[in-house]
């Protein structure tokens, strides 16, 4: 006798409770804080407000808390929170040229207005696990300096002003803020829908697409202008007020790559732009964004397109890692009434092949 | 000029009112040629018909530019009881209207002055709202296409009388076309661009 | 903390303004891939986010709604949609299908003939069906707009050539209203025939891919064939093991490591509706016993 599988319900109850479980793990270790999370797994906190597409810290430590760690479905419950809020409008553009810097450096030139501030990097450490950490260890007071009372340029903007480099398009206060969270996205798409896109991407597909570019598909040799983190103020347009106003200010990492030449016959030749930005400290993520950013320009830039980070098609549809990883697991999913259907015809395929292969011989047998 | 407290109100309860109308006006397009009825009640500017004023309330919002008549637009009501409860641009341009709401049926303009979409997307194109005369009394019209088992006819007094030999540019254009949904008081009846005439109109 | 306050249906106002203005597009153009601004849901693209929100679109609070993936009511993500509505729609679920108004499936249609007034709702993962042939959207729409399908039929030629068969079980292509080809959704080409003059209003989601379509009441929807090649229903032949039906779709069950397996309905609601009518099938329980085991 058979009796048809039931009790799912049950079962997804008591999966969600042994997931409780193991979030918590050994009950005698003390349980995760979200300033703790946030405070000392900051990175891993930049990564998901950035991808997920909201600036808010404590719900970004909730949500790896929740993910055990696991940042693309952390990025994902960020991302279906977000869906749910209530639009009030768009920001004024920031101004990055007014950034409170934390580190910027230039691979350009060797010193410029405001200098090259190393800032808090990975970059000279050397890659020795330390012990130290294991526990307990309290580091030294950092060097604190005086906040440099002189305007820390951009490069680009040095560059732009010998008009070296292509201007950065002109802002437009009246033309609409495209967002593809909004309104369903058409190829080919522009530049500002391109960068949200790329934004939002998930950062090891832009680190290979940007690395790609780097090995010759589609190479646009990039120097790194600029790369800077620190604290930028936001303003938001009071319509009845007739000003902007201060929400208050956000960490952002900006990289402009500075890229070879675009010129015509009528037209000078000067470098071109790559551009990258996310929340809070995030290097490598705005660094692959601009290689990308630069490399989509291919078709506006009448450059030829043959590799995969020039095809906006290519990236735009797969860069975003929570609709990547929902379809890859929904493989998980019962497939059994497909997979009934497909197993039917191949049977039917296999039998059509004996039959086939069999007649043959019966012949010779006869013969 | 009456003061935004003394415009006519939205609906009651939105969710559940936006929700209702909406299923109208799905079960309209989904059956063309046949009656639905709008329960939901809104107040209305005075050239608008309750069943109108629903749907205005149902779909439009700032992503809809809409096209009013004259009769609609005589008066600023309309207007402005539009723009405070729905943001709905109201455009001068026809061409590029999501919905378009016809009071005075009889000097509707000529359909290719409304967006038939692209072949591309079909789906840009205008919605026509129109307010009839009657949709329980009248010629007989048998319609026929997608949603229809068989034919199915309507009695309507419907202006302009060649409204369907008009519609017929339809059959040509598919997949571009124009969507009409006929409104007399609280009934709806929706044409959608895969409708044709058999007799009657 | 911003703690979160959900809306009738969980979608926003705004959101469900555009999902229904692209379903009545999509009844307007028979087949024709509407494009909207698919939202990020609290589950996974690829789960049904598309079927969700479509529903989530239309539901009101007189509805009854059925959930169903593989033909039951009872497999895991069937049941945590169902829940998901449940919570925050408050609306009445169901298993008969008869009895629903709203639903919302994976994979299958019912068994049970739908009637007019309901409304069937597929989860789709890849709405295009020109997408295996030809990735590309810009393409693959300018395909659509010319109505220039050659590209599948040499496809489908293709396969009898190499295997004597249209080498496609699932989400076979139709045409609808003579006009678009559509992806039906990864349901057996069995349900295909189902889908034409259909009494019930047919609307189809893709939340990952932004796409949503419909068939109206009573459409023609034709499966591709060719004269030589017609198309043709897959199902294995046997009857139910639990009913005894020879009528329906039927999920292969492996039985032991030694060859051993049945055949049972897929469709759960039509499989203990056939049971409760008396129906039996060679592995069928005493009425009595089975509802002991319960």
């Amino acid at each position: 006798m058979y009796v048809a599988v039931k009790g799912g319900e049950r079962a997804i109850e008591n999966a969600h409770r042994l997931l409780a479980h193991e979030r918590r793990g050994d009950r005698d270790v003390p349980e995760l804080s979200l300033p703790q999370i946030s405070e000392q797994l900051s990175l891993g906190v930049d990564r998901v407000m950035t991808e997920g597409s909201l600036y808010d810290r404590e719900l970004a430590a909730l949500a790896i808390k929740q993910a055990r760690g696991d940042l693309i479905e952390a990025i994902f419950l960020v991302r279906a929170f977000r869906a749910t809020l209530p639009r009030f409008g768009a920001t004024e553009p920031v101004d990055t040229g007014a950034m409170q810097v934390r580190r910027r450096i230039s691979s350009t030139f060797k010193d410029i207005p405001g200098g090259q501030i190393l800032g808090p990097t990975f970059d000279y450490t050397h890659r020795l696990l330390d012990p130290q950490l294991a526990g307990g260890f309290s580091p030294e007071t950092p060097a604190v300096g005086e906040a440099s009372a002189t305007a820390t340029p951009r490069v680009t903007d040095i560059l732009g002003r010998d008009g070296l480099i292509e201007p950065s398009p002109a802002a437009d206060a009246d033309a609409p803020v495209g967002d593809l969270t909004r309104e369903p996205l058409n190829f080919p798409a522009d530049r500002d829908l391109r960068l949200q896109n790329l934004a939002r991407a998930d950062e090891g597909f832009l680190l290979a697409l940007g690395y790609s570019s780097q090995r010759g598909y589609g190479r646009n040799h990039p120097f790194a202008g600029e790369i800077r983190f620190g604290e930028v103020e936001v303003e938001f347009m009071a319509e009845d007020a007739g000003f902007a106003v201060p929400l208050g200010s956000i960490a952002l990492t900006e990289c402009q790559m500075v890229n070879q030449f675009k010129g015509s016959a009528t037209e000078a030749p000067c470098f071109t732009r790559g551009y990258g930005l996310a929340f809070g400290q995030s290097e490598r993520k705005t660094m692959s964004m601009a290689l990308v950013d630069r490399s989509l320009r291919a078709r506006e830039l009448g450059e030829e397109v043959i590799a995969p980070g020039q095809d906006e098609e290519f990236v735009m549809s797969h860069s975003d890692n929570v609709q990547a990883t929902g379809f890859v697991e929904h493989l998980k999913l019962p497939h059994y009434v497909d997979f009934q259907s497909e197993l039917g015809l191949l049977r039917k395929l296999r039998q059509e092949f004996a039959e086939a292969n069999e007649a043959p011989q019966m012949q010779e047998a006869a013969e | 000029m009456t003061s935004v407290a003394e415009l006519p109100a939205g609906f009651a309860d939105k969710v559940l009112s936006a929700q209702s109308t909406f299923r109208s006006v799905m079960d309209a397009m989904a059956r063309p040629g046949s009656i639905q009825r709008i329960g939901s009640v809104a107040g209305t500017p005075d050239t608008m018909m309750r069943g109108t004023a629903a749907i205005a309330l149902t779909l439009f919002d700032h992503d809809t530019p809409v096209w009013l008549d004259t009769r609609m637009s005589a008066k600023t009501d309309v207007a402005r009881w539009l723009k405070f409860h729905t943001s709905a641009p109201i455009v001068a341009d026809s061409s590029i209207a999501g919905f378009a709401l016809v009071a005075d049926p009889q000097n509707l303009p000529p359909l290719d002055r409304f967006a038939f979409g692209s072949n591309e997307y079909p789906d840009r194109s205008t919605t026509l709202i129109l307010q009839v005369e009657s949709l329980a009394n009248g010629p007989t019209i048998e319609l026929r296409g997608p949603g229809i088992d068989g034919s199915v006819t309507l009695r309507a007094s419907i202006r302009p009388q060649d409204l369907f030999e008009r519609l017929a540019v339809n059959a040509g254009l598919f997949p571009r076309g124009i969507d009409v949904v006929l409104v007399d008081d609280d009934a709806i009846v929706a044409i959608p661009r895969t409708t044709r005439l058999v007799r009657g109109g | 903390m911003n703690a979160p306050a959900y809306n009738f249906a969980y979608l926003d106002e705004q959101t469900k303004r555009m999902i229904r203005r692209a379903i009545l597009k999509a009844i307007a153009i028979p087949g024709y891939q509407v494009p909207f601004a698919s939202r990020e849901m609290p589950m996974p693209y690829g789960w049904g986010t598309g079927g969700v929100q479509v529903t989530a679109a239309i539901l009101g609070p007189d509805d009854v709604l059925k959930v169903i993936d593989q033909g039951s009511d009872d497999t895991t993500n069937a049941i945590s949609i169902r829940k998901f509505f449940g919570k925050t729609a408050g609306v009445a679920t169901t298993t008969a299908t008869a009895d629903a108004t709203v639903i919302q499936t994976r994979h299958r249609i019912p068994e049970a003939p739908l009637h007019a007034g309901q409304v069937l709702v597929y989860q789709v993962p890849i709405p295009e069906p020109l997408r295996f042939l030809e990735p590309r959207e810009t393409e693959t729409r300018r395909m659509h707009a010319l109505g220039e399908y050659g590209l599948m039929h040499v496809k489908l030629y293709e396969d009898i050539a190499r295997f004597g068969h249209i080498a496609t079980s699932y989400a076979y292509p139709v045409k609808v209203n003579a006009r678009y080809v559509m992806d039906p959704s990864p349901t057996p080409k069995f349900d295909n025939p189902k889908m034409d003059d259909c009494p019930a209003l047919q609307l189809f989601g893709a939340g990952r891919e932004k796409r949503i379509y419909a068939i109206p009441p009573h459409t023609d929807v034709v499966s591709l064939d060719f004269e030589d090649h017609p198309f043709t229903r897959y199902r294995f032949d046997a009857p139910c093991a639990l009913c005894g039906a020879g009528d329906s779709y039927l999920d292969e069950i492996v039985t032991d490591d030694k060859g051993g397996r049945m055949f049972v309905c897929s469709d759960t609601d039509y499989c203990e509706s056939r049971q409760s009518a008396g129906h039996r099938g060679s592995e069928s329980a005493a009425p009595h016993k089975e509802r002991a085991h319960g």
